[in-house]
């Protein structure tokens, strides 16, 4: 079982603290900071979880997510999506796009860790 | 034979007689000197060829066989000239004002003088007359037959026909003779009329006469009489409600509608004010005319033997008790009913056929319009004539075609109903302007099919017109439509049933077809004259001043074609008649132009009419022209509402609609700016909840993990306040609740205290600021705290967002077309063309995607500088990324 964690946020406060967290517990964590090559990183990477912020420059995270679902590698790569925006439709899109777990921002650390586990897990 | 003889000569004496005060009549009028031929008598004494042969032997044979009914036919006349005095008197006022020549004249006149309902008013009119003059006919002819054979001499059918022929042609020849004398315009025909009064004393002195004899001289008085009327079965008779209601309305209707009523009512007439003699006076006479009907009926029943026929009584009675005298008065009285009905119907007719039939296809034979000038008069009068003798001819060709038969003896009440059709159309003609010429088309054709069907073909007997199977049946089978029996209500009299059937359907249709048509100008200008003719007819029209006339025109143009319209063209024109005034002359060349003008508005005809009338001082009214234009103008002001109120309904719809829009648009906005805002307080949020349960959870952190979490937890809630700092700031900016606290200072000394401001912390030294302080040597006077804000604000983003490896910003000083301007350009890579538009909006996010940097400060500058009276845009083509503030020139004046 892989421990490998690819990171994709433009907050570098919220960069840090998620690989503060996931290293401590073990995690080996990656991080991407924007939109327009997300998914050829992801391709590259082709880590054992994905953590993926909804607005990020160049490209949005609901395109991102239904991009890497549309191609064979990455369809069934567990997805973990964070948003700050925390309507009821921003979680439907997640649900359509294919996100394994919806999280709001803030988020409880050991909230994320428990999904990032479960996920990886399957 | 000797009595038959004499008989002869009297009525030869009698006829002499009657053309020698005809005559006399004439000339005396010629002469100005008959002022005793226009008395109320006369007139009352003309109304009386009402009694006909009809009436003068015939109610005797009603009163015979059907008791008092016959006395409805006197009820009805005597109803109307005592309660309807005022409609007659609208009538002969119309008559007089309008130079009414006879009954279809006045219907034409009044639905548009249209041709085609004279010439059908016409034709039903002979249609429904020619049997009644057969009827009178046959009543002199049989009457000399009753005489003969009294005297032991048959009558051979031939010298029947030929005796009613001689008395034809004598009737037609005096017609002609007293009737076309002379084409007077106001058809007035005194020697006629003093005919018609003679005879009306003699019929009247006759029935009074035989009436007389038979009470006292045959019944021993009144007493006796009564005695002998209660034990005959005379007394017996029921009435029967309906044919009462129904004869009284018929024969005031006919009284009303008869051609020849019409004619000597209201033609004929010579001062309005005979009326109201004619009122009490008409009556009387008929009271008198049928005092004593009931009395001859019941010793005539009484004395003769059963079978003969009772509608001679008046003659047979005398005759039987050998009172010879008696009787040929008697006859001379029947004889006078006879032939003055016929000579005042051919008068009557003869003006409607010639006028409205004759005429109108005479002259358009003749080609040239122009060679009908001279003779036209001629041409009339032989018209006339030959109108006279075709009508009586028509009579007489009726009464040996129908063999002088039974069938006539209904004649009187079928033609009576057949001339009530007319009285719809007369009755909504003068007290109904809405009343049309199509209404009065269909009604009047309803009217007479239907009496035709129910009441006229039927009368000739079963499986003569109509056949029996049609009677009992319907025609084709339709039981619905049986011709005494509508709708299959049966059991009503035939005439009661034609009468109720084809009054109520020609009112019905009268008054539905008026009221969907529209009436013509011509209709309206006509129906306005007709129903307002008290109004008018009792002013003179005379127009004195050719000043007053431009006033009326004035008045009238003004109600046409509005108030300031008309005075402008009113006052042009008198300027260019170099008139002082307002007020042009009345010139040809004024009055063609304004016709021109009113033709826009009401149409050529109309126009024409209206202004003709008002200079020629016609016949119309100006009361009438007024109600017109009234009504046109309410018209036009109406459709112009209503195409207003649709303008107003679309332009509220279009309003409505936007205003939908723009709220359901102000409705996304505020969900997606509460999202931006809810995304940006939860991503600061984030860090400080995620680094604070760090700090709290980890007990291995080092002292410079625990110093850096501690500071970022520290920006971030310093993040926080200030994005609810701008939040409220730019509320109180957009609420327009602001308070601006305006003040005097150099922009130097602002630019310096914003860049000191902005440019601090770790950036500062590396944003060097290329400033010409000669050109910011400007007061400025407004609230400069605010123009402060804006200022760094920007300076602020250059330093965050220019990513030059070497940063620097020019800020530039200048005037831009009176308007003092600041630029601020970096040396970056600028502002996308997309992106450029949306970075003044809040949160400034296009769709999902992020524009980097962009939160709600540069959405405050504009507020601000929205407030401050000038603006700040994105300068495009700086090369780096370039913003200008402008200031209004005033905010740079008012400072100096």
């Amino acid at each position: 079982m892989g421990k490998n964690v690819l990171v994709i946020e433009d907050e570098p406060n919220i960069i840090e603290a998620i690989s503060f967290i996931l290293s401590r517990d073990g995690w080996s964590v990656a991080t991407h900071s924007n939109g327009h090559d997300a998914v050829g990183v992801v391709q590259d990477a082709m880590p054992d979880l994905v953590i993926l912020d909804v607005m990020l420059p160049g490209k949005n995270g609901f395109d991102i997510l239904r991009e890497l679902r549309g191609s064979d590698e990455t369809q069934g790569l567990p997805v973990l999506m964070l948003t700050a925006k925390g309507q009821v439709k921003d979680r439907e899109m997640a649900a359509r796009a294919g996100a394994s777990r919806f999280m709001t921002k803030p988020f409880s650390n050991a909230e994320v860790l428990d999904a990032v586990r479960e996920l990886v897990a399957g | 034979m000797g009595t038959l003889n004499i008989l002869v000569g009297v009525c030869l004496v009698y006829v002499a007689f009657l053309f020698l005060i005809a005559f006399a009549a004439e000339r005396a009028a010629l002469e100005g000197k008959g002022s005793w031929l226009r008395s109320p008598l006369i007139y009352t004494l003309s109304l009386s060829i009402y009694c006909t042969a009809w009436t003068f032997y015939g109610a005797v044979g009603y009163a015979a066989r059907s008791g008092l009914e016959y006395l409805t036919i006197y009820i009805g006349p005597s109803l109307v000239m005592i309660g309807w005095w005022w409609l007659l008197r609208k009538l002969v006022r119309i008559g007089r004002s309008q130079r009414i020549t006879s009954i279809a004249d006045l219907i034409s006149s009044r639905y548009g003088k249209s041709n085609l309902l004279a010439v059908g008013v016409t034709v039903l009119a002979v249609i429904g007359t020619t049997p009644y003059i057969a009827l009178q006919l046959q009543s002199v002819t049989i009457s000399f037959d009753v005489f003969s054979s009294a005297y032991g001499a048959e009558l051979t059918e031939s010298t029947r026909g030929s005796n009613a022929l001689l008395v034809a042609a004598g009737l037609a020849l005096f017609t002609i003779v007293f009737g076309t004398r002379n084409l007077d315009v106001n058809e007035r025909h005194h020697g006629v009329v003093i005919a018609v009064a003679v005879e009306a004393i003699v019929k009247l002195l006759a029935l009074l006469a035989v009436g007389i004899f038979v009470v006292w001289g045959l019944a021993g008085g009144v007493g006796d009489m009564l005695a002998r009327i209660d034990a005959s079965e005379i007394g017996l008779w029921q009435m029967r409600g309906d044919r009462w209601a129904t004869l009284i309305f018929l024969s005031g209707a006919a009284f009303l509608c008869l051609p020849r009523m019409f004619q000597v009512m209201v033609v004929e007439n010579e001062d309005e004010d005979h009326l109201r003699t004619a009122s009490w006076a008409f009556p009387a006479y008929l009271m008198v005319m049928s005092l004593f009907v009931v009395p001859i009926a019941v010793v005539g029943l009484d004395l003769l033997p059963a079978g003969s026929n009772p509608d001679f009584f008046v003659l047979t009675v005398p005759l039987a008790t050998g009172n010879d005298a008696l009787a040929m008065l008697s006859f001379l009285g029947g004889f006078s009913s006879a032939t003055s009905m016929v000579i005042v119907a051919a008068l009557a007719l003869s003006t409607m056929v010639s006028n409205h039939i004759v005429m109108p296809i005479w002259l358009s034979l003749q080609s040239g319009g122009a060679s009908v000038s001279g003779d036209v008069r001629h041409v009339v009068l032989l018209s006339r004539r030959i109108s006279i003798a075709g009508v009586v001819f028509l009579g007489y060709l009726y009464f040996r075609l129908s063999g002088g038969g039974s069938a006539l003896a209904s004649i009187g009440l079928i033609s009576f109903a057949g001339v009530a059709q007319f009285l719809p159309v007369l009755i909504g003609g003068i007290f109904w302007r809405g009343a049309t010429r199509t209404g009065a088309f269909v009604g009047l054709t309803v009217g007479f099919l239907i009496w035709a069907y129910a009441l006229l073909l039927p009368s000739f007997g079963a499986g003569i017109l109509v056949s029996e199977a049609t009677l009992s049946n319907g025609p084709f089978g339709f039981g619905w439509l049986r011709p005494q029996a509508f709708f299959g209500i049966t059991g009503m009299d035939p005439l009661v049933h034609a009468v109720f059937w084809s009054t109520l359907l020609n009112t019905m249709s009268f008054f539905i077809a008026s009221l969907i048509g529209f009436p013509s100008p011509l209709e309206r200008l006509q129906g306005a004259q007709f129903v307002n003719v008290f109004e008018h007819s009792s002013t003179p029209q005379s127009w004195s001043g050719s000043l007053a006339q431009t006033e009326d025109l004035m008045v009238m143009a003004q109600r046409i074609i509005g108030a300031r319209e008309a005075q402008n063209l009113f006052e042009r024109e008198a300027k260019r008649q170099g008139m002082s005034g307002l007020l042009p002359e009345p010139s040809p060349d004024f009055l063609q132009r304004l016709e021109r003008e009113l033709a826009g508005s009401v149409g050529a005809a109309t126009a024409h009419a209206m202004i003709g009338q008002i200079v020629g001082g016609a016949s119309v009214s100006v009361e009438d022209l007024m109600a017109v234009a009234d009504e046109t103008a309410q018209m036009m002001e109406y459709s112009s509402k209503l195409e207003a109120k649709s303008d107003e309904q679309a332009r509220t719809a279009r309003q409505l609609r936007q205003a939908n829009e723009k709220l359901t648009q102000i409705s996304e906005q505020k969900d997606s700016f509460l999202s931006q805002v809810s995304h940006e307080l939860r991503t600061p949020m984030t860090s400080i909840r995620a680094f604070s349960e760090i700090l709290r959870d980890s007990d291995r952190l080092s002292e410079d993990e625990k110093t850096k979490y501690s500071s970022i937890i520290h920006d971030e809630a310093l993040r926080l306040t200030r994005l609810l700092d701008d939040l409220l700031d730019l509320s109180v900016l957009e609420s327009g609740r602001v308070s601006l606290n305006l003040q005097s200072g150099s922009l130097q000394g602002i630019l310096d205290h914003a860049v000191a401001s902005a440019l601090t912390g770790a950036g500062a030294a590396k944003m060097p600021v290329a400033r010409n302080r000669q050109h910011e040597a400007v007061t400025l006077h407004t609230d400069l705290d605010r123009l402060s804000q804006v200022f760094i604000n920007l300076i602020g983003n250059a330093q965050k967002y220019c990513d030059a490896t070497t940063p620097r910003l020019r800020i530039e000083v200048g005037r831009s077309s009176g308007a003092l301007v600041v630029d601020f350009i970096d040396n970056g890579s600028g502002i996308p063309k997309t992106e450029q538009a949306v970075i003044f909006e809040k949160f400034s996010r296009t769709g999902e995607q992020k524009v980097k940097g962009a939160g709600l400060g540069l959405a405050i500058c504009r507020e601000i500088m929205t407030r401050l009276g000038g603006a700040v845009e994105y300068l495009p083509g700086q090369g780096g990324a370039a913003f200008r503030v402008t200031l209004p020139e005033q905010v740079a004046l008012a400072a100096q």
